[in-house]
């Protein structure tokens, strides 16, 4: 089945090396997939909380185009994208009028929504569509070296549980570990990462970040990893300011699409590894021949 | 097919025809006095009223004199369902003169008026299934009830306090009673428990007479380390399947001397102790607590050298010298036993609570659950009765968390009833036997009894502090310095509002209860039915709580749903109650809806034969017919359906009745359109 990808803003732009790692993995899997054609603004966080109606409007252009173009599921890799594109579509399901509105707004623009598409992560879908047989068999360099802290932030199983659990996820530790790499024990992988906070009011905001960061130097972990481009974006930009308030939590944190691609042989440049301020300082010396 | 053609007033019937308001709840959908006057036309009905309450006394008099009166010979009630009332309305009918047989019930309640609000269309409806019940009535006969005697023995399965409880209420009014427990004792989680709420009395004190009156009751045949694996027959007449699992001791050789157990190989206790939820050893060769009844050791095959091996010193075979009890050869045996009643007391199983992973039980080695505390807390206990963490130090605080398994859509949707008062007994020996600071995170503190609401207040007064709000998580991630190597309880204070963060030493997590995990299979060899969190479900939550779908079959204790000690026992003696009432009464008098075989029409081809759930049908080689036995036929019907020749008839639900009940629901103005000459294709092709 062809996918299609739904980048949303932030991973051709802040989180763009979510997108660098991304397609090179899901190509080495043979994932069939391709761009949503004319995609827009999935409807957003800020959005939703203003005006869920348009929000629902803005999200169902994007299932009637997939629709259109004749996909069945959506690939969301953003943690946002993925949870509003599933709220959007709750809504419109259990109510009328929102129902309504977003019928209306659509066939403004001559197109309509008829069947469900479904929304899928990556994570889902390299967990539950592949397997981490199949994932297992492309690892060239197993990642040794790497002591993984799994951080999936509050929007990926909150507030709904679509393929894991809500309180104790485990599905990246689950394809981390196939990568070989030691997972260890993370108590508040799903603790708040500081989101917009840390733009609006910074002091609450990076002690979120802080928080999360300290803690996964306490567990042993030598690498974070996360599916969203928020939560990398404060683990991974603020640690001056950090550094100045309560200490030096220095910790690099790579998208798990990264840690794939590592793990798959794709080279540090080709993943966008450099483009990460705290650097990558593990070296998986042991090379498997394919 | 000119057979199809109805004519109602079949040799002369004489109809009374009863609709019932039943108050509003008939009346306020059905026009009850339309449906009335409609009957009144229909061939046959010499009378036809509409009556307040057709149930209450006037009412039945309606009927009695009216058949005296009218010369009736047929009756119709419509009314509610005849699970209530059928009864009744027979009862009238004989007193009136007739055979009971010879009355009818349409059900306009539950199957009308109560699930629809059109009121023409709710009204059309009564019309027509009145009309039903009039075209069948007409093909009634008289019919006998036979009785069957019942035998005055009841099985009672499982032997915590419900089931003991039960046994000896029976046993006490001289019934035999069999008590069948899968465990190696009898005693099941009371016999756990420290100290029972609100009392606080020692819950071994209150129990283990008890027991051990069972153990010594000359009506009681207990038979522990096994199970029931096969039921057969009906109510009075029960042929139960026993299995007896190989306890590798001759029960009858055994005295309880335990000098086994000092003999055995192991020098030490090395293996988890059940009955200690695991926080204890014991050995291969073990008695489950030091009051268990039968006073008959055990031996664990999954541990013992010498069943495992075959290679052991068999030290405990020197021991037991010339008694010769032990028996490393014993093999699983069955037996078979008769009962008139069955009473269900299967119990329950606290909630697992590594099912809630953020509560860190298993993860945490000082996350306890609350059943592990109940033993920690006993002076038999593996700790004798001190409070000690999993590294033998003494925690200076203590969290309680309320609703682990309980009030959860998550989990368990509904409360387990138990958990607030045993969590607040729980607080008070803990506070006492350690000392500690007690936590009890509560979502609503549920005290319903006599004496729980003063026992909290009891508590309030003790010092424990009190904090509302579920449990987010428990984590030993430190925020600050004194956190570090803590437990640390996220909750949000619903009542304060904001989160809170506190640590404590050890928590304890109130577990809720759940069904047995065989709940199912057991429902299905008893045939009873379960409720849709996974109890057994009773006959009516109100009005027969102790009694089941299946005659003869009752509930006591927690296998019905959550409750306590006082709660369990007083449903445990409905149970016998229920049980004497059938047993004392003598005889089962079995409704008269058996089958029998038309012997011309039968070729004797034998396909009924195998098909008989209860095994009535045999053959009869002289005749080379089938032949039914009815005190054995439930009336169950398979035979007819499937006999090819169709002669097999069964009594009040002959083809004719249900043909005519049919037609009589489905045509309208069947007779009058008769009466036009038109044929039976016209009428059908309506």
């Amino acid at each position: 089945m062809k996918y299609a990808y739904y980048p949303g803003c932030s991973i051709q732009g802040t989180g763009r090396a979510y997108e660098e790692s991304l397609l090179p993995v899901l190509k080495e899997l043979n994932i069939d997939f391709e761009e949503l054609e004319d995609w827009n603004c999935c409807g957003a966080t800020a959005y939703m909380s203003v005006d869920e109606i348009k929000s629902c409007v803005l999200a169902s252009r994007n299932f009637a185009l997939a629709e259109k173009f004749g996909y069945a599921e959506i690939m969301a890799p953003c943690s946002a994208c993925y949870l509003v594109l599933n709220k959007a579509q709750k809504y419109i399901e259990t109510s009328k009028p929102v129902a309504e509105t977003v019928e209306k707004a659509l066939s403004s623009a001559n197109l309509k929504m008829t069947k469900k598409i479904k929304v899928r992560h990556p994570i889902d879908i390299l967990l539950n569509d592949i397997g981490l047989e199949k994932i297992k068999q492309h690892v060239k360099r197993p990642l040794k070296e790497f002591k993984v802290a799994t951080y999936y932030g509050c929007q990926l199983v909150r507030p709904y549980s679509t393929f894991d659990d809500q309180y104790n996820p485990t599905s990246m530790d689950r394809i981390l570990k196939a990568l070989g790499a030691t997972v260890v024990y993370f108590p508040i992988k799903t603790r708040c990462c500081g989101s917009s906070l840390t733009g609006t009011l910074p002091e609450p905001g990076l002690f979120c970040a802080y928080i999360i960061l300290k803690e996964a130097i306490k567990r042993g972990a030598n690498v974070i990893s996360t599916a969203c481009p928020l939560c990398q974006f404060n683990l991974d930009g603020y640690h001056d300011k950090i550094e100045k308030k309560w200490g030096n939590v220095r910790i690099p944190t790579l998208y798990f699409t990264q840690l794939m691609g590592l793990a798959f042989g794709i080279s540090e440049e080709e993943l966008g590894i450099n483009r990460c301020i705290i650097p990558l300082n593990i070296q998986s010396n042991q090379t498997v021949s394919a | 097919m000119e057979s199809v053609k109805m004519n109602s007033n079949k040799e002369g019937a004489r109809i009374g025809f009863y609709v019932c308001h039943c108050g509003h709840n008939i009346a306020s959908v059905v026009d009850c006095k339309a449906v009335a006057e409609y009957v009144s036309k229909l061939p046959g009905v010499v009378v036809s009223r509409d009556y307040k309450y057709m149930c209450s006394d006037p009412g039945q008099e309606l009927i009695m004199n009216d058949i005296k009166e009218q010369k009736l010979n047929r009756i119709v009630v419509a009314s509610c369902s005849p699970l209530l009332h059928e009864h009744t309305f027979r009862n009238a009918t004989e007193k009136g003169g007739l055979n009971p047989y010879l009355c009818q019930m349409v059900n306009i309640r539950e199957h009308d008026s109560w699930v629809h609000s059109d009121r023409a269309a709710a009204t059309l409806k009564a019309k027509e299934m009145a009309r039903a019940a009039i075209q069948r009535v007409t093909h009634h006969h008289k019919l006998e009830t036979k009785k069957v005697p019942i035998r005055p023995s009841v099985l009672v399965v499982g032997g915590g306090i419900a089931g003991i409880h039960a046994a000896l209420t029976l046993a006490n009014a001289g019934k035999q009673v069999y008590l069948v427990e899968r465990e190696p004792t009898i005693g099941g989680h009371m016999a756990k428990f420290d100290k029972t709420f609100p009392t606080l009395d020692c819950a071994a004190c209150i129990l283990t007479p008890k027991m051990s009156e069972v153990g010594s009751h000359p009506n009681i045949k207990l038979m522990t380390y096994s199970e029931v694996v096969k039921v057969d027959g009906y109510v009075g007449n029960y042929t139960i399947t026993v299995k007896h699992k190989p306890r590798y001791i001759i029960e009858e050789a055994c005295v309880g001397c335990t000098e086994c157990i000092n003999a055995c190989i192991y020098t030490t206790a090395k293996f988890p102790d059940e009955f200690n939820e695991g926080l204890g050893k014991r050995k291969p060769i073990y008695m489950p607590f030091p009051q268990a009844t039968p006073q008959i050791v055990v031996i664990d095959p999954q541990t013992c050298i010498q069943i495992k091996t075959g290679k052991c010193k068999k030290t405990c075979l020197e021991a037991c010298l010339d008694r010769k009890a032990i028996d490393f050869n014993q093999k699983e045996r069955f037996s078979e036993i008769q009962v008139g009643a069955i009473v269900i007391a299967t119990g329950f199983k606290t909630f697992d609570a590594h099912r809630i992973p953020q509560y860190g039980y298993g993860k945490y080695p000082n996350v306890f659950t609350a059943l592990e505390i109940e033993r920690m807390v006993n002076a038999s206990g593996p700790t004798g009765g001190h409070v000690v963490m999993r590294d033998g130090s003494e925690p200076k605080s203590i969290g309680i968390v309320h609703c682990v398994g309980s009030r959860d859509k998550k989990t368990n949707h509904y409360c387990s009833r138990v958990c607030c008062m045993y969590s607040l007994k729980l607080a008070h020996l803990l506070k006492e036997h350690s000392g500690a600071e007690i936590y009890n995170f509560y979502i609503d503190m549920r005290t319903p009894g006599k004496s729980y609401e003063e026992f909290y207040d009891k508590l309030l007064n003790e010092g424990v502090n009190f904090i509302r709000g579920r449990v987010g998580e428990v984590t030993d991630w430190a925020f600050i310095p004194e956190e570090e190597g803590k437990l640390i309880i996220r909750v949000e204070d619903t009542l304060a509002g904001y989160v809170r963060r506190i640590p404590v030493d050890m928590v304890v997590l109130s577990t809720g209860l759940e069904h047995q995990p065989d709940a199912d299979a057991v429902r299905r060899m008893f045939n009873m039915s379960c409720g849709s969190e996974g109890f057994f479900l009773e006959r009516h939550p109100k009005l027969a709580p102790v009694n089941t779908f299946t005659d003869g079959i009752l509930l006591a204790g927690c296998c019905q749903g959550p409750k306590d000690i006082p709660d369990t026992v007083a449903q445990a003696g409905a149970a016998a109650a229920e049980a004497l009432v059938l047993i004392d009464k003598g005889y089962i008098e079995q409704e008269p809806n058996t089958a029998f075989v038309r012997e011309e029409d039968c070729s004797g081809c034998k396909s009924c034969i195998p098909l008989c759930p209860y095994s009535a049908i045999s053959f009869d080689e002289q005749k080379k017919k089938a032949n039914i036995n009815e005190a054995l036929c439930k009336g169950c019907g398979t035979c007819v359906a499937s006999c090819p020749s169709g002669s097999i008839v069964q009594n009040l639900f002959e083809d004719e009745e249900i043909f005519s009940e049919i037609e009589g629901l489905l045509l309208d103005n069947i007779n009058e359109k008769f009466a036009q000459g038109k044929t039976t294709q016209e009428v059908l092709a309506k």
